[in-house]
């Protein structure tokens, strides 16, 4: 047998395993909406008949729309800021002759590796022995430490990914660095841009543990989740919340993940240099 | 001003990266209005000259006067010249209007203005009503000449060219050769052109510096280039050579004679200048400057030889020419003017013959 056949073979086991792999991960997830339009206050089959009064309930609730407000108050410029010094970092590793480039890198990105509940005690810790009180601020500078990686990571690509000739050229044409960045690096590196925006967005929207340890009074959305958890006979809102949240958040991820991948790969101005 | 007329003076300019020294001492002077090429092979410097002309790399020591102006300290926005990269950096982002209109920003010109400039510069460049075309939709050709329009628009001093022909096939780099030349003519403007192609340096420049090493081996017309290298490096760069070692013997009077391996003792009507009575020296022969024949010519000197070896090239042959006192034939190349041309010698012996001023004496390495 040749190759690329052998190479090309369709395995049918490893399709099997594929595909009960994909259902164990998402099947959970799938049950949150089946359940929440279930007219029962309790989680098991068969289900009982069709109702939207669980969605009813949540759009009454005034405590609902406090923390979906506070973590809109979060997420957005936790996303803002964290993409504008994602934007700095990756264009000051990718340009500037950074000494220890890969070391400010690897230390960049050590929060996705860190165990985030350390870095909310920790947090926590600080805060209070400096004697700052718990806010959404203090939610929001925790998030940061969280997105700034993701910001980064989404960012570096775009950066690298572009000829350094066309900065050049920008220079030879009259501008200078200023013009330059806002003329040709700040358009090549959009598509980057909004996908770290949405990302970023969406895991301050979504995150619970720094969250937990450093909100005051106001609290994000998961965390009102997690406190309604108690009483039983919320259970079904809360699935209803989660099935909103998972309509809202997933699009937006596939669209920043699509952004961006967008333009990266036709870039074909890479030259050689002799 | 350094008391010349030359319009880009590099003044003992060095270059180091690092513990490199990329640039070694180089020192030229560009007429207004030249087409100046830097030929060498990668590796040679030529680049690195070029984006320290273009401002892109400060030189180590030395400065560079462009039209009796201290470049030093001056940065690549501010200086009076425009680059064509060597991928053409072409901006994907926009079309073809807003490439070549990028660097009238300053200019604060109204927009019909710069439209206007636009389509005078599509018409120099042959690509009319292309302006809206987007960057990814050119081909690689039209990519090279939006390139030099955008330069161009702003009305450079000097335009620097970064091997702009490189990633063409031949066919049209050939035609972008003929091109290029008109355009300068056209526009006057003084063109910096570096490449590796010797033909390409060749056809279009009006003067060459030879680079090696960081260093300019020589700096001359095409044709002076050709026919009188001045060092082994230059002659077998540019095009082909033979070489053959010998001794100078001077005999007082304006000639001189070198007995050559293989090719006997050769008489020169005027002496080389430099090397004294005795001196180790190589004769260079191009391969043209090369007759083959069947029977001995009584005017012109030659030596007996055989045919070792001979490839056919379409509109020449090269012919590899064993001859006693030496152990590389002698490479000959003649055109095939004949259709039917028997290859010479082929039955034997055959006479090789040249011209006696043809001969370029060189150093001994």
């Amino acid at each position: 047998m040749s190759a690329p056949t052998f190479l090309r073979r369709p395995n049918r086991v490893l399709s099997v395993y594929a595909i009960l792999f994909l259902v164990a991960l998402y099947f959970p997830i799938l049950l949150i909406p089946l359940f929440s339009f279930n007219d029962s206050i309790y989680v098991r089959f068969p289900l009982e008949g069709f109702t939207t009064e669980w969605f009813g309930q949540l759009w009454d609730r005034q405590p609902v729309w406090d923390s979906l407000w506070a973590s809109v108050k979060v997420g957005l410029p936790v996303s803002i800021l964290s993409t504008t010094l994602g934007v700095l970092a990756a264009r000051s590793i990718t340009r500037d002759r950074v000494p220890g480039r890969s070391a400010v890198v690897t230390f960049i990105m050590l929060p996705l590796v860190i165990p985030t509940l350390i870095f909310g005690v920790a947090l926590l810790a600080l805060l209070s022995r400096l004697g700052v009180p718990l806010s959404l601020y203090t939610v929001a500078f925790g998030h940061l430490i969280v997105c700034l990686p993701f910001s980064v990571a989404t960012l570096l690509p775009r950066f690298e990914g572009f000829d350094r000739s066309l900065e050049q050229a920008s220079a030879d044409l009259g501008e200078n660095g200023w013009w330059t960045f806002w003329r040709v690096t700040f358009p090549l590196v959009m598509p980057g841009i909004v996908a770290s925006l949405l990302l970023t967005f969406t895991i301050s929207f979504d995150e619970f543990i720094m969250a937990f340890f450093l909100s005051g009074n106001e609290t994000t959305l998961p965390i009102y989740l997690w406190t309604q958890l108690r009483f039983p006979q919320q259970f079904p809102s809360v699935l209803a919340l989660a099935s909103l949240l998972i309509l809202f958040s997933l699009p937006l991820i596939l669209i920043g993940m699509w952004i961006s991948r967008l333009g990266l790969h036709e870039n074909t101005t890479k030259g050689a240099k002799t | 001003m350094n008391g010349n007329d030359a319009y880009i003076s590099i003044r003992n300019v060095s270059k180091f990266f690092g513990t490199f020294q990329a640039i070694d001492d180089v020192s030229l002077d560009i007429a207004g209005g030249e087409f100046f090429s830097l030929l060498g092979a990668s590796g040679s410097g030529k680049t690195t000259l070029l984006s320290m002309l273009a401002g892109f790399e400060p030189a180590t020591q030395g400065d560079i006067f462009i039209d009796g102006q201290s470049m030093d300290s001056v940065p690549p926005n501010h200086r009076p010249v425009n680059t064509v990269f060597q991928n053409y950096a072409i901006f994907p982002h926009l079309n073809v209007r807003d490439n070549i209109a990028y660097g009238l920003r300053k200019a604060q010109l109204p927009r019909a203005k710069r439209y206007e400039m636009v389509d005078e510069m599509l018409e120099l460049i042959k690509l009319p009503g292309y302006g809206t075309r987007k960057a990814h939709e050119l081909s690689g050709g039209q990519r090279q000449r939006i390139a030099l329009a955008r330069a161009l628009i702003l009305r450079p001093k000097v335009l620097l060219l970064d091997e702009p022909l490189g990633a063409l096939d031949k066919q049209l780099r050939e035609q972008m050769q003929l091109e290029l030349r008109l355009l300068q003519r056209k526009v006057g403007i003084t063109f910096v052109f570096v490449t590796h192609d010797q033909e390409e340096a060749l056809a279009l420049s009006d003067r060459i510096a030879v680079m090696q090493g960081g260093r300019v081996l020589q700096v001359d017309t095409p044709a002076g280039l050709y026919e009188s290298p001045n060092s082994r490096a230059v002659a077998s760069f540019i095009g082909n050579m033979n070489f053959f070692p010998g001794k100078l013997r001077r005999n007082g009077t304006a000639g001189a004679v070198v007995e050559t391996e293989g090719l006997g003792s050769l008489r020169l009507p005027q002496a080389p200048n430099g090397q004294p009575d005795g001196a180790r020296v190589q004769v260079a022969l191009r391969p043209e400057k090369f007759d083959l024949s069947v029977t001995k010519p009584d005017d012109r000197p030659s030596v007996e030889g055989r045919l070792a070896n001979a490839a056919y090239m379409g509109e020449r042959s090269h012919f590899y020419i064993a001859i006693d006192g030496r152990e590389e034939p002698v490479a000959v190349s003649a055109q095939n003017r004949l259709r039917f041309g028997a290859p010479p010698g082929s039955e034997g012996k055959l006479w090789l013959s040249w011209s006696a001023d043809a001969v370029v004496v060189l150093d001994a390495e």
